[in-house]
């Protein structure tokens, strides 16, 4: 830094300190200043583009179409956003979505468990396989990638195996109100995404967890030296988005309606959710990365889909886009952050 | 404090032959130093003296196999770096242990957050790092920035200050001015003698290239082959006499090199 910056710092202090520029010009700034402001313009660009090719794309049943296709990969994202800033990915996401469900069914039918106790206990069992990608990622210092490679064959496995790869019906246990709340009414997907997106938004950007979490990733050895337990961040990390994933799974399968062995497709959701947190500005070597990012990347690959699909473009080039889109963020993303810390936006 | 310090300008460190071995390698052999209260002291030492195995011991990360440590005149046994720094004892090492993705401020605060449950008081600890920068004279364009913006110079002083702010009473400095131009070095020589003149701190450095640091430190102790050589005042020393013994060292191990019996020659190799 030169010694001008020192002075000007000395004199004025005050970071608001910057009177001869333009409120709009500030706001601006402000604007591109924030990670997830680009893919919020290709969110709402994408959006104003469909609208105006198709017009049922803005009709009510439509956008709950999209707001059902945003959800699943927005709850995953939210915790895998966690999970990739603190410099770790989890493979296993998509098959905890799929046996989550399962073990609902399993509890309550099979074992006469309360229908929401029932819930609770998916929840949990998500989050214990959480704790063991964690744990053999942290204490046998296993590659995130393998660990979670090897679980995710494992847990779907284990729902092939346990449901013989048949579907189920819902627990007749679950009430009209329960299956409401938990995904089979319009906007239950929402307000959940929501709910959640904003909580982890507010978990990475506002408190120690998160704080740390970015330390772990950005720089493992000085955050360990400052005193943080990373092992406990990173295991932490791996049960929020397992949980996650056991949660998005149940709420897919009561909007549905039914349980299946496919749900999720394999690794399908996890990867969206992954490209959605990449697109949304999150980095993969860990440090950086937003929860918000993530849900407007979300919107945008359902967006995507969802305005191809109507104004008849086969759904075969979506990946294709996806892809590009992917490249492309990452790219802009690596660019725009070497701009950043040259303090240029 | 303890009994056995007397009173300001009292003894901060001591440490009293302490040995550790790696393998077969004797790192330290027998390491006699003391710092008072207030003090800066300056270690220097060629590569592969034991410099950073010396400091490694005195942060807790390194365990000694023979002698003892007081701090502040008691005996302590430093069982880790986390438990080191419990006592006081704090070390700014090279990688700095700032993270570059957060701000400078979250970095002064780094797992000493202050919080009002559950959210971090972000703005509280704007406020104390702001006055705590100034009061310790660093100047940086904003603590909201990211530290990845900041200059190495800016870095080091950031990483000293959280040490300070933290409490540390016996500071550790790995070798703060490599790879620092002219510039930058002077501002971690300013910072030094700020906390020189505060009188609560007592600093180590650690240095390889001493012409730099002599002008800020209080005493030289030189450490070669696992031991203190030369202990002096730096008002009795010189740049000059520091080299010199430096050089000799070299000359010795050379001539011993390159003659299979070094009692039949004590004076130095003739040639260059």
């Amino acid at each position: 830094m030169s010694d001008t910056v020192d002075v000007a710092a000395r004199v004025e202090p005050a970071p608001a300190g910057r009177p001869s520029r333009g409120l709009p010009r500030r706001v601006g700034e402000a604007f591109l200043r924030r990670r997830e402001a680009s893919v919020l313009v290709v969110a709402v660009a994408l959006g104003v583009y469909f609208a105006s090719a198709s017009p049922a794309f803005l009709t009510q049943p439509n956008l709950v179409n999209i707001a059902q296709a945003t959800a699943p990969a927005a709850i995953i994202a939210a915790g895998m956003v966690l999970v990739l800033v603190s410099g770790e990915i989890d493979l296993s996401v998509a098959a905890v979505f799929a046996l989550a469900p399962f073990n609902m069914h399993y509890l309550t039918d099979y074992y006469g468990v309360p229908i929401l106790l029932a819930i609770v206990m998916a929840l949990a069992i998500s989050a214990l396989i959480g704790f063991i990608n964690g744990f053999i990622t942290v204490v046998f210092r296993v590659p995130s990638f393998v660990t979670t490679l090897g679980t995710a064959y494992i847990v779907i496995g284990i729902v092939l195996t346990t449901s013989h790869a048949y579907p189920a019906p819902i627990p007749e246990a679950a009430t009209e109100t329960i299956r409401k709340v938990f995904g089979a009414s319009d906007y239950a997907h929402l307000i959940w995404c929501l709910l959640i997106v904003a909580f982890f938004h507010v978990l990475l950007t506002r408190t120690r967890w998160g704080l740390h979490t970015i330390a772990v990733g950005g720089n493992p050895l000085g955050a360990t030296e400052a005193g943080i337990r990373a092992g406990r961040i990173k295991i932490g990390n791996f049960m929020m988005v397992a949980t996650l994933g056991g949660f998005a799974g149940i709420l897919d399968a009561f909007r549905i309606s039914t349980i299946d062995p496919n749900l999720g497709g394999g690794f399908g959701i996890m990867f969206t959710a992954v490209s959605a947190a990449v697109i949304g500005g999150t980095s993969l070597a860990g440090g950086s990365g937003t929860v918000i990012g993530a849900f407007l990347g979300a919107l945008v690959l359902a967006e995507l889909q969802d305005g191809m699909n109507l104004i008849g473009i086969s759904a075969n080039p979506y990946f294709l886009i996806l892809g590009v889109a992917i490249v492309v963020s990452m790219i802009a993303n690596v660019y725009l952050s070497r701009l950043r810390r040259a303090g240029r936006t | 404090m303890s009994s056995t310090s007397g009173g300001p300008g009292g003894e901060a460190l001591r440490v009293e032959h302490v040995a550790k071995r790696f393998g077969g390698v004797t790192a330290l052999a027998d390491v006699n130093l003391r710092l008072d209260r207030g003090e800066v002291l300056g270690l220097i030492g060629d590569n592969g003296a034991g410099k950073s195995t010396l400091i490694k011991i005195l942060c807790g990360f390194h365990q000694p196999d023979a002698g003892r440590i007081f701090v502040g005149g008691e005996e302590v046994v430093l069982k880790s770096v986390d438990h080191a720094r419990t006592l006081g004892v704090d070390t700014v090492y090279q990688d700095l242990a700032l993270v570059n993705e957060l701000s400078v401020y979250h970095n002064m605060f780094l797992n000493r957050e202050l919080v009002r449950w559950p959210l971090l008081s972000n703005r509280r600890m704007r406020r104390l790092a702001r006055q705590h920068l100034e009061d310790m004279g660093v100047n940086i364009p904003s603590v909201e920035d990211e530290v990845a913006k900041l200059s190495g110079g800016q870095r080091q002083a950031i990483a000293v200050a959280r040490s300070v702010y933290s409490d540390a009473r016996i500071l550790l400095l790995d070798e703060p001015l490599a790879a620092m131009g002219a510039k930058e070095g002077a501002l971690i020589l300013d910072l030094v003698r700020d906390l020189k003149a505060r009188g609560d701190v007592s600093v180590i450095i650690i240095a390889h290239n001493y012409g730099q640091i002599l002008e800020v430190c209080d005493r030289i102790n030189l450490l070669q082959h696992g031991t203190i050589t030369f202990d002096k005042p730096t008002s009795q020393t010189s740049v000059q006499e520091l080299t010199d013994l430096v050089v000799a060292e070299y000359r010795a191990a050379r001539t011993a090199k390159l003659r299979p019996d070094p009692s039949s020659n004590a004076r130095p190799a003739p040639g260059r």
